[in-house]
């Protein structure tokens, strides 16, 4: 019986010569809610790559549930309950937002490679798509051609697509990039109602969602995590106030 | 005219049965209607290369993957059932004719599962560059073993294998025909249903997106591996038939030529709709064999409109069609009717003018031993006199010239009337 | 030895002229990410210019005028053609081209027919540049050899020397952040296209008359310059010299040899029966064998080294 979601063991990469990695340690308990800040090339969306087996690790352990998940392909990992969305829209855009949904829960639900099953005839797959559909608000455009959505529905797909398999471990790289405040609020509330009993971590330079979220937040700066603790503390926290917060605690902004 | 976005054609369940029970009664009818024999030969080579083109379009139009060596599965496929047509004539196999094409099915899906391990190794530019040379290494490898490949003149066969049974010998060819049609029916079938499984939604995604693929849970590359074997099984089953058709199968089935063809006729029928290539094998095919019947010139018309249609509706013919289905069933044909008629008539002058020219030059080159006369749509003209090449110049001038002032107006309506309608449509959902 | 002698030159004359193809290949994919697949065609129109040219004026004329044409065209091909397919990706540019290809064999057989052309080696050029033992090395084949080394070293110049070239380059890799810089990327393509295609008709004036000008040229190079390009690696000029110059010794060597498993066979002692099953495949030849040679090359290399021989690009 293993305490943690995930856990990261001296991680490092490298790219040729560069280290970007440079010993990363982290644990997360399951149903936690981790957001990783850092400044702009600290290697939080490296270290997301590293996690979901986009790249793999030059050293160290990744563990998910207990399991060495370093140096797995990143279909491996999916089906073994990890789940990321990405920072640039990576959705399926000749499909609809129906059918790009029912393909997130094909392999969740078993159906693999088959070229024998009837997809209109398979329940289980269309109810499933139906239910993240109306969790992320996108019922209404149920047959639309996922390329023609709005930037910021494609957003909100790209997570639907990513929480459809219905994976405990979710990682959102950035959600809310690119977003109005209020298209932020909407965001931050529907990634709250989505991953509800799922371990979420998020990178995020967005301080309210982040602040709003987050149970732990991780400072991540050259590499290395500077800090990993509750918000409050993270606040007070002078190192990472220097590195990254602008040298003074931020101050609540009067609405 | 941009066909970049993707059509919604979605018949009721009843306009289904409806679609295919249409298809079966223009398949039984077709001959009735064209009874000569070399229109049933021709409806005969239509029906093997609408069930290569579909095979071709699982993997270009579903699953992304550009291919220039499919021939080399449609045409191994044709090379063992033509052996296995000889074997069952000499009592050595005892298969009937009509299973024939089965043969030809499981050679192309053995093959697809050898070569396809090496191809699908790779994607995008390179899987096309590696099936061109598994192409070129199998036609090479065919001269040089002429044991199975026979040699320059190919292998051939006689299809009249067997006794009748009920009193069909395949002789004939208009019982070929029904042969080829029933074979293309439940191909057309397996290759529909196929692009409604799961394995056929994952390969839309793999084309869409096949980074992502990856994480959903699926190996994108033993999706882009099975897609290919069943496109090979399919391919195989053309082969077979094609074997049965013309009772030869020679070089020339596994050559890259026979694979850019196929490429062409799917593209210029329509890669995004699950009929274009169908609609593609019917148009390249009366452009290959008919054309060639009247001018020398016919390849180079093939190529140019080829050009086009990449150039211009890189959706194909299909999504010509369905675009103007779709504009007419908004009630908005009349308003982009005259501008279409101008455009068209300027295109069809100039179009003329260009033929003329081609032709005569052709004359010149080719034929000018015979006399420096020909016949241009039956009047005769003389390519010795400055006259018709002065005349054919200024009527395509006058076309091209045309086309540029005409085009503009149709442009311009064709895109308000687009844009009218996809509002429409956004709005309704 | 004056076999292998010989041949070994021959090879490096023939993988010479496959660089001189598939180099412009190599930097129009390079940059535009398009494999062009008319650039057999290219080479094939070179040749019919060469030949018109040094029938009215003169060989030497012909050696700059020609791939000039030809550089010519291949721009207005990509201005007019090629750059309005663009904004469709990259299976429809690599369609165009394909479409290309055929259309341009079809227009120069309604100009020139469909027999081979009476393409000479200038008087001056022809004949022994040395003897080597009984065998006469032709002062063409030097030749062919000079001008491909000049080309590969003005490509070089260009490219690291000059500000056009550190241009190229950069647009090699990042040409949004090279326009975005204030160049006009456009334009670069155009050159670089214009440029890959002249360097085709170059190889064609200089290859159509040591070998058959006929319509057929085309096709017959083609598909070995994309083998040169994928088995040398996507996108590098380096690897597609080692592959041109290892492809052409392959097929030198090889439609010389009479060697087969057989008589290796034989040569242990032993023999097989004519009517073995396995007889045809022991008893191929290797210079049966050498058309599919480079084809099996391009198998092994992706097997067993996918990146290809230089390459650092997935392709």
């Amino acid at each position: 019986m293993t305490a943690y979601a995930l856990e990261i063991a001296n991680l490092r990469k490298s790219f040729g010569n560069s280290e970007i990695i440079r010993g990363i340690n982290l644990q997360v308990k399951k149903g936690e809610r981790i957001a990783i800040i850092g400044p702009n090339g600290a290697g939080k969306s490296t270290l997301f790559n590293l996690i979901s087996g986009r790249f793999f690790p030059s050293e160290g352990d990744i563990f998910l549930n207990g399991q060495q998940i370093g140096g797995l392909a990143p279909y491996e990992i999916n089906r073994l309950g990890l789940s990321r969305s990405f920072q640039i829209t990576n959705i399926f855009h000749q499909l609809s937002v129906f059918e790009n949904l029912r393909c997130a829960v094909l392999w969740s639900l078993g159906y693999r490679y088959s070229f024998w099953h009837k997809l209109s005839a398979l329940k289980d797959a269309r109810e499933q798509a139906e239910k993240v559909m109306e969790a992320i608000g996108l019922g209404w455009r149920s047959q639309t051609p996922a390329g023609l959505l709005t930037y910021a529905e494609q957003r909100a797909l790209e997570i639907g697509i990513t929480i459809a398999g219905g994976a405990d471990v979710i990682l959102l790289d950035e959600p809310t990039a690119g977003m109005s405040r209020s298209e932020s609020d909407a965001a931050v509330e529907l990634i709250s109602k989505v991953t509800q009993d799922k371990t979420l971590l998020m990178v995020e330079h967005d301080m309210s969602v982040v602040f709003g979220l987050a149970d732990r937040i991780a400072v991540v700066v050259y590499g290395e995590v500077l800090a990993c603790d509750t918000p409050q503390a993270i606040r007070q926290n002078t190192k990472v106030q220097e590195a990254y917060l602008g040298g003074h605690a931020p101050v609540e902004v009067q609405e | 005219m941009h066909a970049l976005r993707p059509i919604q054609f979605k018949p009721l369940n009843l306009g289904r049965w409806l679609v295919w029970t249409a298809f079966a009664f223009m398949l039984m009818a077709a001959p009735k209607i064209f009874s000569s024999g070399s229109a049933l030969s021709i409806l005969s080579q239509m029906g093997t290369v609408m069930i290569f083109a579909l095979s071709y379009n699982m993997l270009l139009g579903q699953s992304g993957m550009l291919s220039f060596g499919h021939a080399v599965y449609s045409g191994l496929g044709a090379f063992f059932a033509i052996h296995a047509i000889n074997y069952a004539g000499n009592g050595v196999l005892p298969i009937p004719l009509s299973l024939i094409p089965l043969v030809g099915g499981c050679a192309g899906l053995i093959f697809g599962v050898l070569f396809g391990y090496v191809t699908t190794k790779r994607s995008g530019t390179t899987f096309a560059m590696i099936s061109l040379g598994i192409v070129e290494l199998v036609f090479a490898c065919s001269l040089m073993f002429p044991g199975f490949f026979g040699g320059e003149g190919g292998v051939a066969a006689n299809r009249v294998i067997g006794k009748p049974l009920f009193g069909i010998s395949y002789g004939p060819q208009i019982e070929v025909y029904y042969l080829i049609a029933f074979w293309l029916f439940i191909s057309t079938i397996g290759m529909f249903a196929i692009a409604h499984t799961p394995l056929g939604r994952i390969a839309n995604a793999v084309r869409d997106n096949p980074e992502r693929v990856e994480f959903i849970g699926y190996n994108t590359r033993r999706v882009r591996y099975i897609m290919l074997i069943l496109s090979a099984f399919f391919a195989g089953i053309s082969g077979g038939l094609s074997a049965i058709n013309f009772e030869i199968v020679s070089a020339e089935n596994v050559s890259v030529l026979r694979s850019g063809g196929v490429l062409l006729f799917t593209f210029i029928g329509g890669i995004g709709f699950f009929f274009g290539p169908m609609l593609g094998a019917i148009v390249g095919l009366l452009l290959t064999v008919l054309l060639s019947e009247f001018t020398n010139a016919w390849q180079l018309y093939l190529g140019v409109f080829f050009i086009c249609i990449v150039m211009y509706a890189p959706g194909g013919l299909a999504s010509l069609i369905m675009m103007t289905v779709r504009v007419i069933a908004h009630k908005k044909f009349k308003r982009i009717f005259p501008s279409l008629l101008l455009v068209s008539i300027a295109s069809l002058l100039a179009f003329s003018g260009a033929v003329m020219l081609i032709e005569m030059m052709y004359h010149l080159t080719l034929e000018s031993a015979n006399g420096s006369t020909t016949k241009l749509m039956g009047y005769v003209v003389d390519t010795a006199v400055a006259t018709p090449w002065i005349g054919a110049s200024l009527l395509f001038l006058l076309g091209l010239i045309a086309v540029y002032f005409a085009r503009q107006p149709f442009f311009a309506v064709w895109g308000d009337v687009n844009a009218e309608i996809e509002h429409a449509m956004k709005g309704a959902h | 030895m004056e076999f292998t002698i010989t041949s070994i030159l021959n090879g490096l004359s023939y993988g010479l002229l496959l660089f001189m193809l598939s180099a412009g290949l190599t930097l129009i994919f390079s940059m535009m990410g398009v494999l062009n697949f008319a650039h057999a065609s290219f080479y094939m129109l070179g040749a019919y210019f060469g030949y018109a040219i040094s029938t009215t004026i003169g060989f030497w004329p012909a050696l700059i005028i020609a791939p000039l044409m030809v550089g010519l065209i291949g721009a207005g091909v990509e201005r007019y053609g090629l750059r309005s397919v663009h904004k469709y990706g990259h299976i429809p540019e690599l369609l165009f081209t394909f479409g290309l290809s055929y259309v341009i064999v079809e227009l120069v057989q309604l100009i020139w027919g469909r027999a081979a052309v009476p393409y000479k080696i200038p008087a001056e050029l022809d004949g022994p540049l040395f003897t080597l033992f009984t065998t006469a090395f032709p002062i063409y084949r030097g030749f062919m050899m000079l001008v491909a080394m000049l080309m590969l070293v003005a490509i070089y110049l260009v490219l690291k020397h000059t500000r056009i070239g550190l241009v190229i380059q950069a647009s090699l890799t990042h040409p949004d952040t090279v326009e975005a810089l204030g160049h006009n990327v456009p334009r670069v393509f155009m050159l670089v296209f214009g440029g890959g295609c002249a360097l085709a008709g170059l190889a064609g004036v200089i290859g159509g008359n040591a070998f058959v000008t006929e319509p057929a040229m085309a096709g017959t190079v083609g598909s070995i310059i994309f083998v040169v390009v994928v088995v040398g690696g996507m996108g590098s000029l380096s690897g597609a010299l080692l592959a041109s110059i290892l492809i052409g010794q392959i097929q030198t060597f090889a439609v010389a040899l009479d060697w087969s498993l057989l008589s290796f066979i034989k040569l242990m002692g032993s023999s097989v029966a004519v009517d073995a099953p396995y007889y045809r495949v022991l008893s191929l030849t290797l210079s049966e064998m050498a058309p599919i040679l480079p084809y099996l090359l391009l198998l092994l290399v992706l097997i067993f080294r996918p990146k290809g021989l230089l390459g650092n690009r997935e392709g």
